[in-house]
């Protein structure tokens, strides 16, 4: 096996953010959003609060893959102090991209760090880990709209 | 033929994945295929497909005879007394169900107890804890020994004379432990109740003989033991059959009918209502054949050695945790493992792009997991096809992968 072709799925930057997450660690006062992935068992819990329609806070803790830690890690580079809306632009790119759909320059540009997991379009298998805490900030963002109402 | 001959007769094992030789470790998921069972199922429906049980015409007679000898091969297999005690299912998980949802659903009252083990299968323990729901039973678990082995103290103390029913797995799926049937299928009559037992890890891997084992229910699948997927079977004793009613009813499985009434047929077709998998019960029969010209011997031997080197092999590992017992003697043809801080995903994917594939995730048994405090692990298995060759780079492999994460 060439190590070449682990670092076309794990390249480098996904490796730094797996290794040392950006905001990680659960604060016990504010609301948490948790999702599993039924088919490893892992856990993803995300803390993301709005001020004044823009995300103020956006922390997560979780046990999951290198995959899983280091997309959570960018997702909360990329969409904190991003508004509402811009956060679920940015979300809705990010599944197409691991899907492996094209994406606008603007949005790839936004996505950051981001944009290097596109590169789990092949490896199908994992596409559920890159999203997971996509998924999370979207479900966690419903409710923090929910609750301002 | 010698077992490197039946090796070559498996076509996928010949083929590349991701551009390398495939080095297929997940036998405990599926194994694969060899061609006599690919070709047994395509015979069947090139030259002889027909409804079973049905047809007076001479295709449909030799439908069901075809159908008819697979049950006595599989009663053989597992030393059955009679072939209208085995009936086909579609799968272990629907043999264990159909147990919960008759013996159980018509045994089972408020207070009754049905014990599990710790290291059961999702589909040796949500049928019962469903179950116990229903009917405000309690759902009692036999805890582990350390190194995973069934603690038959503890046994003893689970099963009271409230149970009713005791179900454990022969083989676990994850730690590759056996437990000892013979002396919990005692356990639990002393007490009154039945055993039903998991053998979906098993039956492939040792003879098992139903009788002296004195089990009430045995349930395994086709798709373990080099058959195709959709075929399970499960046996029953005499006594305890005849007593079940159906829970599923329409053709195949009546004597007569009338608008007001029905007279069930007799075992084994009462319980095998509408069309069967008739061609993946065919294929069935030429993979039990296949172990029967292979051996037991020749199975065992291979696969002994295969689990030796992979189990030594992972213990030797720096910076490797091996779960369940070191001692190969314990230990089925499977193994869980973890690379301390690797996730078993990124081990699988590492391993993966060198064509080798194991299996990384909870193994639909996530109280197990639990138990032993992680949330997942990579488990290898093997099966006769396997070689020390394919243990030897899948170690090498391993290694390479566990670098490139720790680096």
């Amino acid at each position: 096996m060439s190590l070449l072709n682990l670092n076309d799925l794990y390249k480098t930057v996904i490796l730094e953010h797996a290794q040392a997450p950006h905001h990680y660690g659960l604060q016990p006062d504010l609301p948490a959003t948790t999702l599993n992935n039924p088919t490893c068992g892992d856990v993803l819990t995300v803390q993301l609060v709005v001020t004044a329609n823009q995300i103020t806070t956006l922390q997560f803790s979780s046990t999951g893959c290198t995959i899983s830690q280091a997309s959570a890690s960018v997702m909360t580079d990329v969409l904190l102090g991003k508004s509402v809306s811009e956060a679920q632009a940015l979300i809705a790119a990010f599944s197409k991209l691991v899907m492996g759909t094209p994406i606008a320059k603007h949005d790839r540009d936004q996505l950051g760090d981001a944009a290097v997991l596109g590169s789990v379009a092949q490896f199908p298998t994992r596409i559920r880990c890159a999203t997971l805490a996509w998924h999370a900030a979207a479900q966690a963002l419903t409710e923090v709209t929910t609750d301002d109402q | 033929m010698t077992r490197t001959d039946y090796r070559r007769t498996f076509p996928i094992l010949t083929t590349k994945v991701n551009g390398e030789p495939l080095i297929y470790l997940d036998n405990a998921a599926t194994t694969q295929k060899p061609q006599a069972v690919i070709e047994a199922i395509s015979h069947y429906y090139a030259y002889d497909n027909a409804n079973v049980h049905r047809g007076v015409y001479t295709l449909a007679a030799r439908a069901t005879n075809q159908y008819e000898a697979v049950r006595d091969q599989v009663a053989a297999f597992i030393q059955a007394p009679r072939r209208d005690t085995v009936f086909f299912t579609r799968s272990t998980t629907e043999s264990l169900n159909w147990v919960a949802q008759t013996y159980g659903e018509q045994t089972i009252q408020a207070g009754d107890e049905i014990v599990v083990t710790a290291l059961e299968h999702h589909s040796n323990l949500v049928p019962w804890q469903q179950l116990a729901l229903r009917k405000r039973a309690q759902l009692k678990v036999i805890q582990l020994r350390p190194n995973g082995e069934l603690d038959l103290a503890a046994a003893a103390e689970q099963i009271t004379a409230k149970t009713k029913i005791v179900a454990v797995a022969q083989t676990s799926n994850v730690l590759g432990v056996t437990t000892p049937i013979r002396e919990l299928a005692q356990l639990a009559h002393q007490r009154g109740a039945v055993i039903v037992v998991d053998g979906a890890q098993t039956v492939a891997h040792q003879p098992v003989n139903v009788q002296e084992l004195d089990v009430d229910f045995y349930a395994f699948s086709g798709h373990k033991l080099y058959g195709p997927t959709g075929v399970g079977v499960l046996y029953g004793k005499l006594a305890l059959l005849q007593q079940l009613t159906p829970v599923q009813f329409g053709g195949e499985m009546i004597s007569n009918v009338t608008f007001e009434r029905t007279e069930f047929a007799p075992i084994p077709q009462r319980f095998e209502a509408g069309t069967p998998d008739i061609s993946g019960v065919i294929g069935l029969g030429a993979a039990l054949k296949t172990i029967q010209q292979l051996g037991w011997p020749a199975i065992q031997r291979q696969e002994n050695q295969l689990t030796a080197q992979l189990l030594n092999g992972l213990l030797n590992l720096p910076g490797v945790t091996v779960y369940g017992p070191e001692s190969v003697a314990k230990h089925g043809p499977v193994v869980a493992f973890n690379v301390n801080g690797v996730h078993p995903h990124d081990i699988a994917t590492g391993l993966d792009l060198a064509g080798i594939e194991v299996r990384a995730g909870h193994h639909c048994a996530q109280p197990l997991m639990q138990t032993l405090g992680v949330a997942a692990t990579v488990r290898a298995s093997v099966a006769f096809y396997n070689t020390t060759a394919e243990i030897d780079r899948f170690l090498v492999v391993l290694r390479e992968v566990k670098e490139f994460f720790q680096q």
